[in-house]
């Protein structure tokens, strides 16, 4: 897939941009390279990479039997964002989460949007994002998607994007922390010589954040716990890094169990109960008695403690209709719905294949366009048209008629490049952005975020799982 | 605050700590006996893999006691779940379970040690190397415990895991001298023969005992000093008497801490209590192998309450 992802296209360098030359978030970092002597440079790459297969050890244990290979690859070259910039993305942000917990809000409740005709009904009653269990229920503090990962790319100067919001449970944060961490570590003088804003309080921020939204029935300070689906799971690095950065309790389905109309966990000294529970569980998994029933992941009845308001539940179940990519082509319909004003931020072209248009433009032009799943995810099932083979894009051809509603397709758009340390010194690649924000009686970003990297000459597919590596990104306090 | 998994995780990490370098052990003390009593080695093995509680499985799959086949059973294979390589994979999933309860130096010492332990047990053990893959055993979880007590706080967390440590080796000491014990006893006509001085120095050598014997006792061997020092010693890290002190301490604690008693704390205190009021004739006297069978029944027993008593599962 990521060889398929390889082409030429002329790209934005958001640090060398051959029209303009240097950027200025740059100039500083610049500066400081060109003082450097490459043999030192290459001997900290190595650096960074023992230094991260060291914490990489603690990483990167999935199921899997030799750890390291899982390892996710970092570049040492940090992907600067200026104060300027940064605002502008921010406000873009915050008017596009308003609108996804206003849009929850209204599907599973009056459906005002439905009504005025601006979404189409049958795509919210077919989805399956969307659950019948969650209408009428209305979350603790009136926030359904606590914790979200904005997916962005930029084409130019001034065009940032939403390729995907992540409004379940995003992934990832561990990594924007861990390589903070390993840049102060590798090149502790750039961080005195260059005022780079924090990013290190998220865990902090995160469990203020949980702990504002907690049910109104939480007498003194609330009890907070990460759901894990387990050790098992590839994400588990993650977990058990950020209950334990944030000091909470790491459970799993069997350490709960609904005890007096609340959720609790069974410690040393019996039941204890929990407020907020920030779950890394699948809806379908949450609660067996309500969805999945064969599911030893979640809690029975914790949803009928949870319609009782005696417990929060971040991300709330049902979340996942707002970032379904069925439901993305209508964003900036949404964003104008709920906020009353057109969107900052805008999304990427898209051609929805239900359509019978659409799709046959589609068909007419599959070499030129990305085709996605609108349930797929990580990569997985999609077609980069101008770098697919006549026989990939006929065969594709046949999946997309055989099925249209699974599918929309998008421009390939130039993602901008940002360098990478070579062998043979820096070099342009394809980069997008993953901002973390925190919603409860406020809305917050931490200033930076994953950038993911693909680091394969020309790719396009910045996804771990198909060789995307990851860069610290630096929010300039200027 | 402490889930009751977690102290389940911690629990069963260090019993199978301790169960790997026991393993190591008892293979180093068949080696030793295999290799000065090439007579009676099979013998010898036999009751290896009887300590080491193995032997019925190990019969289905083998049929002769030979270094290579009891060192490989008790050593690298994953169908023997208390082989040295199983245990180590067990606590290192454990581990990874209870992962923030953890120091990162402990936990990377575990990880380290599985990491090596499955390159070097990768493949069958050549004889020549076999002194060397067990000093490398032992190693690798003498790295585990000084990661551990150099870094961990003493709290509930250390408790349970020091719980887990002491249940598993009173239970090993308990089945290497149970396994041996009518050659501890006076009334054998051969007492004082070269065979029964190669059988006790083996009994030490598999508690890692051989040396020190020396230096709190006679040079000599004799049975009820041997016997005295595995049971009753009182500083001798692997005795009875000493594990107990340890696990009655741990459990004082916690029912300190939690100021709640159980079922398991007036277990170990009743077995405590016969351990410093005995002397070894009358453990002689009332008979050894019972003495040790009741007290296997009662390790076992207690590891039970403890689960039962803090909420394990």
């Amino acid at each position: 897939m990521a060889s398929q992802g390889s082409m030429r296209l002329a790209a934005f360098d958001e640090m060398l941009p051959e029209v303009s030359g240097l950027r200025k978030p740059y100039s500083a970092y610049d500066r400081w390279l060109k003082e450097q002597d490459p043999a030192r440079l290459t001997e900290k790459m190595q650096d960074a990479e023992r230094v991260f297969r060291k914490t990489g050890i603690t990483f990167a244990v999935y199921g899997e039997q030799e750890a390291s290979e899982r390892l996710i690859p970092f570049d040492i070259v940090p992907r600067i964002i200026s104060g300027n910039e940064w605002r502008r993305l921010t406000q873009g942000i915050e008017q596009r989460v308003q609108a996804l917990n206003a849009f929850l809000d209204d599907i599973y409740h009056r459906q005002e949007i439905l009504r005025a005709g601006r979404v189409p009904k049958e795509l919210i009653a077919k989805n399956e994002a969307f659950l019948p269990e969650m209408i009428g229920v209305r979350p603790p503090a009136g926030v359904y998607t606590h914790i979200i990962g904005v997916d962005i790319v930029r084409i130019s100067e001034n065009e940032f994007y939403v390729l995907e919001d992540n409004a379940r449970t995003p992934s990832g944060v561990s990594y924007m922390l861990e390589n903070r961490e390993t840049m102060m570590q590798l090149f502790p003088e750039l961080f005195q010589q260059i005022k780079v804003r924090p990013v290190e309080n998220y865990p902090q921020l995160l469990r203020q954040s949980l702990a504002a939204v907690r049910p109104q029935s939480t007498k003194g300070a609330p009890t907070i716990a990460v759901l894990t689906p387990g050790s098992f799971n590839s994400a588990y690095f993650e977990h058990a890094f950020l209950a334990d950065q944030m000091g909470v309790q790491l459970v799993e389905g069997q350490d709960l169990r609904v005890v007096d109309g609340h959720v609790a966990m069974r410690t040393t000294e019996g039941y204890k109960q929990i407020d907020v529970l920030y779950r890394r569980v699948d809806d379908s998994f949450l609660d067996p008695l309500t969805f999945r029933p064969d599911s030893a992941l979640g809690v029975p009845g914790i949803m009928d403690v949870y319609r009782a308001g005696n417990i929060t539940i971040a991300n709330a179940p049902g979340t996942g209709i707002a970032d379904d990519k069925a439901i993305y082509s209508y964003m900036p319909e949404i964003v104008e719905f709920y906020t009353g004003r057109k969107a900052m931020l805008g999304n990427i072209p898209t051609w929805r294949c239900s359509e019978p248009d659409s799709l046959k433009y589609v068909l007419e032009h599959i070499d030129e366009l990305v085709i996605k799943e609108v349930h797929g995810s990580g990569g997985y099932g999609m077609l980069v048209g101008p770098a697919a083979t006549k026989k990939e894009c006929e065969e594709f051809s046949k999946k997309l008629a055989a099925k249209p509603s699974n599918y929309i397709a998008q421009p390939t758009l130039a993602l901008s490049t940002c360098p990478i340390l070579t062998d043979k010194g820096l070099a342009p690649r394809h980069v997008d952005l993953r901002p973390y924000v925190l919603v409860s009686d406020r809305i917050q970003i931490v200033p930076g975020g994953l950038t993911r990297v693909a680091l394969k000459e020309g790719s396009l597919v910045v996804n771990s799982s198909q060789g995307g590596g990851t860069k610290d990104t630096w929010v300039l306090d200027d | 605050m402490l889930l009751g998994r977690t102290a389940n995780g911690l629990y069963w990490m260090n019993r199978y700590i301790e169960r790997a370098e026991n393993m190591a052990r008892l293979v180093d003390a068949g080696l030793r006996m295999a290799l000065t009593r090439t007579q009676n080695a099979s013998e010898e093995w036999n009751s290896v893999l009887l300590s080491a509680g193995s032997d019925a499985a190990f019969t289905q799959k083998y049929s002769d006691y030979t270094a290579a086949n009891v060192a490989d059973y008790l050593l690298r294979d994953t169908s023997n779940p208390s082989s040295t390589m199983s245990s180590i994979e067990t606590a290192r999933n454990n581990a990874r379970m209870v992962r923030t309860a953890l120091t990162r130096e402990t936990w990377e010492s575990i990880n380290e040690a599985w990491m090596s332990l499955k390159r070097m047990l990768a493949k069958p053990i050549d004889e020549r190397d076999l002194p060397s893959v067990l000093d490398a055993i032992k190693r690798e979880t003498a790295l585990i415990r000084g990661s551990f007590y150099g870094t961990m706080l003493r709290n509930e967390i250390f408790d349970f895991s020091q719980l887990g440590t002491y249940v598993e080796r009173a239970d090993n000491t308990a089945r290497i001298l149970d396994v041996k014990y009518y050659v501890l006893l006076p009334s054998i006509s051969w007492v004082g023969s070269t065979l029964d001085n190669y059988q006790w120095e083996s009994i030490l050598r598999s508690v890692s005992a051989h040396r020190s014997y020396r230096w709190v006792y006679d040079a000599d061997y004799k049975p009820s000093n041997i016997a005295d020092y595995l049971i009753l010693n009182v500083r001798m890290p692997r005795s009875l008497t000493f594990c107990y002190r340890f696990l009655t301490e741990h459990l004082k604690f916690l029912g300190d801490d939690y100021g709640e008693r159980h079922a398991c704390h007036a277990t170990a205190a009743k077995t405590q209590a016969m351990l410093t009021a005995g002397s070894i004739k009358d453990i002689f006297d009332a008979g050894l192998h019972e003495f040790l069978a009741n007290f296997i029944r009662d390790n076992t027993r207690l590891g039970d309450e403890i689960a039962q008593d803090y909420r394990f599962y």
